[in-house]
């Protein structure tokens, strides 16, 4: 194979090739850049990419099983205003929360019902979903775009939680990191979810539960979503259901498919998001010390990913022995 | 004969001058015209957003004063999207309820300029609110983004103190919008001549707080000492507060920002001390502002286009200390105003 002078890059796939840019990104923000090698800065860094690596989990459960969330945005932040817009015209906190988590669990359980049991492509289904959570709430549940946590409340408390000096989204990030990583390695449910994501019809012939899992993987990205939006709540007292208009939905696929989790499904673990959400947060702050204005900053962003897969098609090429049915 | 004659026409003069005298002491033409002038005229505002103070604020004035000459009062919700504001628009102006005056936010220089000159040109007045564009408005009424620039670096200036570092951070909006490009101009207007006081960092914060916040985290790891931080929105603003508190650096930062004015979001700030400065807009005289411009186009019997007006509102820096207890409007008043009407 090296005869046509390629050396043999063929072990390196595209988490390899990220991660070696991340490294090389880090080294030399390290070296040339002030105060970026700094602890403080390096824990800055992984909240940055905290609450963006908690919703790029729960997209990469969705995605490994062939599937795409593209309702967790407004699911983030509407489930999280609603909450709040309940505390300040005065519901009780537990009844509040057990209407979130209510209307949190049926938006997943519809995402999950529309997909798994009425065949409609998940695409068009969480994008509708979305939607109609967003305008549903923005219109009938709360009155501003942004809803303020309300004073002393257990989540503005959330938000000036610290231990060792490090932020609690860093740790609650960790800690569902691990869990993901335990439930898609070691249980049946999420072993499956592999086998389900490479070739649904040929786990259905053998015998696994697919529909039923698929409806869980919906509900777990919901839940994961709701989480995000309270840590951005408790951070900045406040939710801005703005958010959903922003790039942020893009980015959390950034997040999951740069890191190496393919599109069309049953690839990629955890690894996968740590890598991504790394690369993206070394990646802004650095660009952030230097003072590159938002629109270059995209535009580099956009120009390393592009160059990620570029180079993942040079050296794994698709063919029709790699190519799977329902690639995008 | 002659008699009769000079009965009926002393009797006619003397009814004349009776039904005459009193009805020219009460007959004020102005009203009259003024109602001829505005009577079923319609107003729309195609705010940004609805969902935010500055455009609530806006509509509660406009409609209270709209509904009260007898016009109707509509607003469109964009929702922060440039093309369903100019969708909106553009089924305005071509809809049979063409509206007669169209109040538009614009989000930028240019995006709507083409659809603003159709409306013109179908005969819409067309009003620009708080934010500036390229195009030769009937009306722009709202701040001088500039002078809003100037007046926020006087404040950090001020708040940073002569014996400080001198060290100040800029959190933009984008690279698009006027009103963060003119502020930014009007900001460095004032350093250039405070030659002393430097700006160690401006990223941007695309309007989102999330955004601000890691910016603002950045800024301050690199340069723990800066001693006043300008943000551009007071939307935005709570996540460099956040940040601030992060750093545990609370009344270390002079946290400057600009807003419309409204209680929860503004002077409530100033009192817990997250803001040191804030450049209000006073809302209520702009929107006043906007009410006259509109009475007085629909009068002026004028083509949509003649005139182009520049209306300022006044701005002024606010801190805790200079708060009054009138510094601010409540939203949450109006709307509960509102709701009572209903």
């Amino acid at each position: 194979m090296n005869t046509i002078g390629w050396p043999n890059f063929r072990s390196l796939n595209q988490e390899g090739i990220v991660f070696a840019i991340a490294v090389v990104l880090f080294v030399a923000a390290a070296i040339g850049l002030p105060g970026f090698i700094d602890p403080n800065n390096l824990v800055a860094i992984v909240r940055s990419v905290s609450v963006l690596g908690i919703l790029a989990l729960g997209m990469a459960v969705v995605i490994i099983g062939r599937g795409i969330d593209l309702s967790a945005v407004a699911i983030m932040a509407m489930s999280v205003a609603w909450y709040l817009q309940l505390l300040n015209s005065g519901t009780p906190d537990g009844l509040a929360f057990a209407y979130v988590l209510a209307g949190v669990l049926a938006i997943g359980l519809l995402n999950g019902f529309l997909v798994a049991y009425a065949d409609v492509p998940a695409i068009f289904v969480t994008l509708a979903t979305g939607s109609f959570v967003f305008g549903y709430v923005r219109s009938q549940l709360i009155t501003q775009d942004a809803v303020p946590v309300p004073q002393g409340h257990w989540v503005e408390l959330l938000g000036g939680l610290r231990f060792l000096d490090i932020p609690i989204e860093v740790f609650v990030f960790a800690g569902l990191a691990f869990l993901f990583f335990l439930f898609l390695r070691y249980t049946k449910w999420g072993r499956y979810i592999y086998f389900a994501g490479d070739n649904p019809v040929a786990a259905r012939n053998i015998g696994m539960p697919v529909r039923p899992m698929l409806v869980l993987r919906y509900v777990l990205s919901a839940f994961v979503a709701l989480v995000a939006g309270l840590l951005t709540a408790a951070s900045l007292h406040s939710i801005n259901t703005r958010v959903v208009n922003s790039t942020l939905l893009y980015d959390i696929v950034l997040v999951a498919v740069i890191g190496g989790i393919g599109l069309s499904g049953g690839r990629g673990g955890v690894r996968n998001v740590l890598v991504g959400a790394a690369l993206i947060g070394i990646l802004l702050n650095a660009m952030t010390i230097i003072d590159i204005p938002l629109l270059y900053q995209n535009l580099i962003k956009a120009a390393i990913l592009l160059g990620a897969i570029i180079v993942d098609g040079i050296i794994n090429p698709r063919d029709e022995q790699t190519a799977q049915q329902g690639d995008i | 004969m002659k008699l009769i004659k000079t009965l009926m026409a002393a009797a006619t003069a003397l009814a004349v001058t009776a039904f005459v005298a009193p009805t020219f002491a009460a007959d004020d033409p102005g009203p009259a015209a003024y109602a001829q002038a505005l009577k079923g005229k319609r107003v729309m505002l195609v705010p940004l957003a609805m969902g935010f103070d500055l455009a609530q604020g806006w509509a509660h004035y406009l409609k209270t004063e709209v509904e009260a000459w007898g016009g109707v009062f509509e607003t469109r919700d964009p929702n922060w999207v440039v093309d369903a504001g100019a969708q909106a628009i553009t089924d305005a102006i071509s809809s049979d309820t063409r509206p007669d005056v169209l109040i538009i936010h614009a989000p930028d220089l240019n995006s709507y300029s083409k659809l603003m000159k159709k409306a013109q040109a179908a005969g819409t007045y067309v009003i620009l609110v708080d934010n500036p564009a390229n195009f030769p408005a009937d009306a722009f009424i709202g701040s001088d983004w500039d002078r809003l620039g100037q007046l926020e670096a006087e404040a950090a200036i001020k708040g940073c103190g002569p014996n400080s570092s001198k060290k100040i951070g800029l959190v933009q909006g984008d690279q698009a919008n006027s009103s963060s490009l003119y502020q930014y101009a009007g900001i460095m207007k004032v350093l250039d001549k405070n030659p002393d006081f430097k700006v160690v960092a401006k990223p941007d914060s695309n309007w989102d707080a999330t955004t601000s916040r890691n910016v603002t985290t950045t800024m301050l790891q690199q340069n723990p000492d800066i001693c006043s931080i300008i943000d551009f929105w007071d939307g935005d603003a709570t996540g460099a507060s956040a940040a601030i508190r992060d750093a545990k650096l609370d009344g270390k930062v002079f946290l400057v920002t600009t807003g419309g004015g409204e209680k929860a979001a503004d002077c409530d700030k100033l009192v817990d001390g997250t803001y040191g400065a804030v450049v209000m807009t006073d809302l209520a005289r702009q929107s006043g502002d906007m009410n006259a411009i509109i009475k007085f186009l629909l009068q002026s019997g004028q083509p949509a286009g003649t005139s182009h007006t520049y209306i300022y509102t006044l701005e002024k820096a606010t801190t805790k200390a200079d708060l009054k207890p009138d510094s601010c409007w409540d939203l949450k008043a109006l709307q509960a105003q509102a709701a009572a009407a209903k």
